[in-house]
């Protein structure tokens, strides 16, 4: 079971919750666990090609996982999955 | 009883004691035999002048600050004063008291250093009121005089003088930053003063910047305040960022397109950015240092789409959250002008408030980064900020 900790803008997708357990072996698994749990992260997360979207940094605990094995990367037993899709506030 | 010159021949017979030319040749060599250099005077004498790059430990304050300027007890160490007694005597000290291994007095001191010819460096002297405004900064060994003098000199832009730019604006002010510019074109706002303690509730409907300028000025009549009342884009970017030759800029901007034109402008004029964003709870900062690390398109090559992009209308934000983040990345500013500890350029801080926690990532060099894989002079005016149209980005959040 790895932790998955959702960004402000993704938790109301997720009933409001800031942390989400979901089962898997990789990353893609993983994530689509959570959006099988909450179908309206699908296609924040996901593109009509099933690729991550580009504007979604995901991180395997601190890596990134562009620079591992991208949705293939193994996801081990209390790993943390991070969502990060940017944030611009600076707020006036 | 001995004398107090036999003592100071007893002690010159037991410690090492080392010639002039054989420091001056190590320091210079660069082949790893360079000591930690360490002038014992008192604060007057080593202001007048004193070997470049010595640490100034007077021996009055020996026991009690050595440690800041060499913390490792097994590193070379050689001590300094006018003319070779008290650095004996602090030489002793450190070994016997302080187990020193490798120390050494150097003879005759700056006195035979200067004699030689070896070159001395005299620091501009702060004044008596200056001395004393930063005296808990020239304290601390990795600050000093040295660095006091970098943040005098220093010039930063912050982009912003809202939630973010406040607490940046009030502390660098503070901190003696000499030459602060702000760009804001917004006026103060009742519902701002909830986080935006720069500005005071007799100044709501005037120019955030002219408010800005007014504290900052009360607080610390040393800093040249350089006000830029308009809202950055491609048409005035260039010229804001020339302005001046600013050392950092402080990134507060509230949305994307403004964002994305700062990293283009940045990376073009090789100018680091602090980069703080906040939305709720959460906070996010790094730093993006031209051609050492990544740039904010490496981290985030495409912009989210709006409904995932809550920059556009009014969000909330708990009022201490900028002052927590601002005050990160003025402390990142300080590091990048002095020049001390470890920035965080490559890596992304996450501070989530809520559950009062700190995450850290590795933001890498993205080599196919459509600007920051090219040298400066090939980013053309016309790439910079590419971005989708922002009224219309903004239109379809609804």
């Amino acid at each position: 079971m790895a932790t998955i900790k959702i960004p402000p803008v993704l938790r109301a997708s997720v009933g409001g919750e800031r942390e989400v357990e979901a089962d898997g072996a990789d990353v893609g698994t993983v994530l689509h666990a959570l959006a099988a749990q909450h179908p309206a992260t699908q296609s924040q997360l996901f593109g009509a090609d099933g690729e991550l979207n580009r504007y979604v940094n995901v991180y395997l605990n601190d890596e990134d996982v562009r620079v591992l094995g991208g949705l293939q990367t193994n996801v081990g037993e209390g790993d943390t999955l991070v969502i990060l899709p940017a944030m611009a506030g600076g707020e006036r | 009883m001995p004398t107090g010159a036999e003592v100071i021949r007893e002690v010159k017979g037991r410690i090492d004691e080392v010639d002039p030319g054989t420091v001056h040749a190590d320091l210079e060599s660069g082949n790893g035999n360079a000591p930690v250099l360490i002038d014992v005077r008192e604060s007057d004498e080593f202001e007048a002048g004193h070997i470049p790059g010595a640490r100034h430990v007077p021996r009055g304050h020996l026991e009690s600050r050595i440690e800041g300027a060499a913390p490792d007890r097994s590193q070379r160490v050689v001590l300094y004063c006018a003319s070779g007694n008290r650095s004996a005597l602090a030489a002793d000290t450190l070994e016997r008291l302080l187990g020193y291994e490798h120390v050494e007095s150097m003879t005759g001191g700056i006195t035979l250093w200067k004699d030689r010819g070896y070159d001395v460096e005299v620091p501009r002297r702060l004044t008596k009121e200056q001395r004393e405004r930063y005296s808990r900064h020239i304290l601390i060994p990795e600050v000093g005089l040295e660095g006091q003098q970098k943040l005098l000199d220093a010039k930063v832009l912050l982009l912003g003088a809202g939630a973010l730019g406040s607490p940046t604006s009030l502390y660098l002010t503070a901190a003696g930053v000499g030459t602060i510019g702000i760009v804001d074109n917004d006026v103060v706002d009742l519902s701002n003063l909830q986080r935006q303690v720069i500005h005071t509730t007799d100044r709501i409907g005037e120019s955030k910047v002219e408010s800005a300028q007014l504290t900052m000025k009360a607080l610390n009549p040393d800093v040249d305040v350089r006000t830029f009342d308009l809202r950055l884009d491609a048409s005035n970017i260039m010229e804001v960022l020339q302005s001046e030759d600013w050392d950092v800029v402080v990134d507060g901007l509230d949305n994307f397109p403004t964002r994305y034109l700062l990293n283009d402008a940045s990376v073009r004029l090789r100018i680091p950015v602090v980069s703080a964003a906040i939305l709720g709870f959460d906070g996010q900062l790094s730093v993006f240092e031209p051609y050492v690390g990544p740039c904010y398109r490496c981290l985030f090559p495409t912009p989210p789409p709006a409904e995932l992009a809550p920059s556009c209308g009014a969000n909330g934000v708990l009022g201490v959250l900028p002052g927590t983040m601002g005050m990160l990345s003025a402390t990142e500013a300080i590091k990048l002008i002095i020049g001390k500890g470890d920035t965080l350029t490559g890596r992304l801080l996450l501070y989530d408030a809520l559950a009062a926690t700190f995450t850290e990532l590795k933001v890498r060099r993205d080599p196919d980064c459509p600007i920051c894989s090219r040298a400066p002079d090939d980013i053309t005016d016309e790439e910079m900020g590419v971005f989708p149209d922002y009224e219309a980005f903004c239109a379809a959040a609804g």
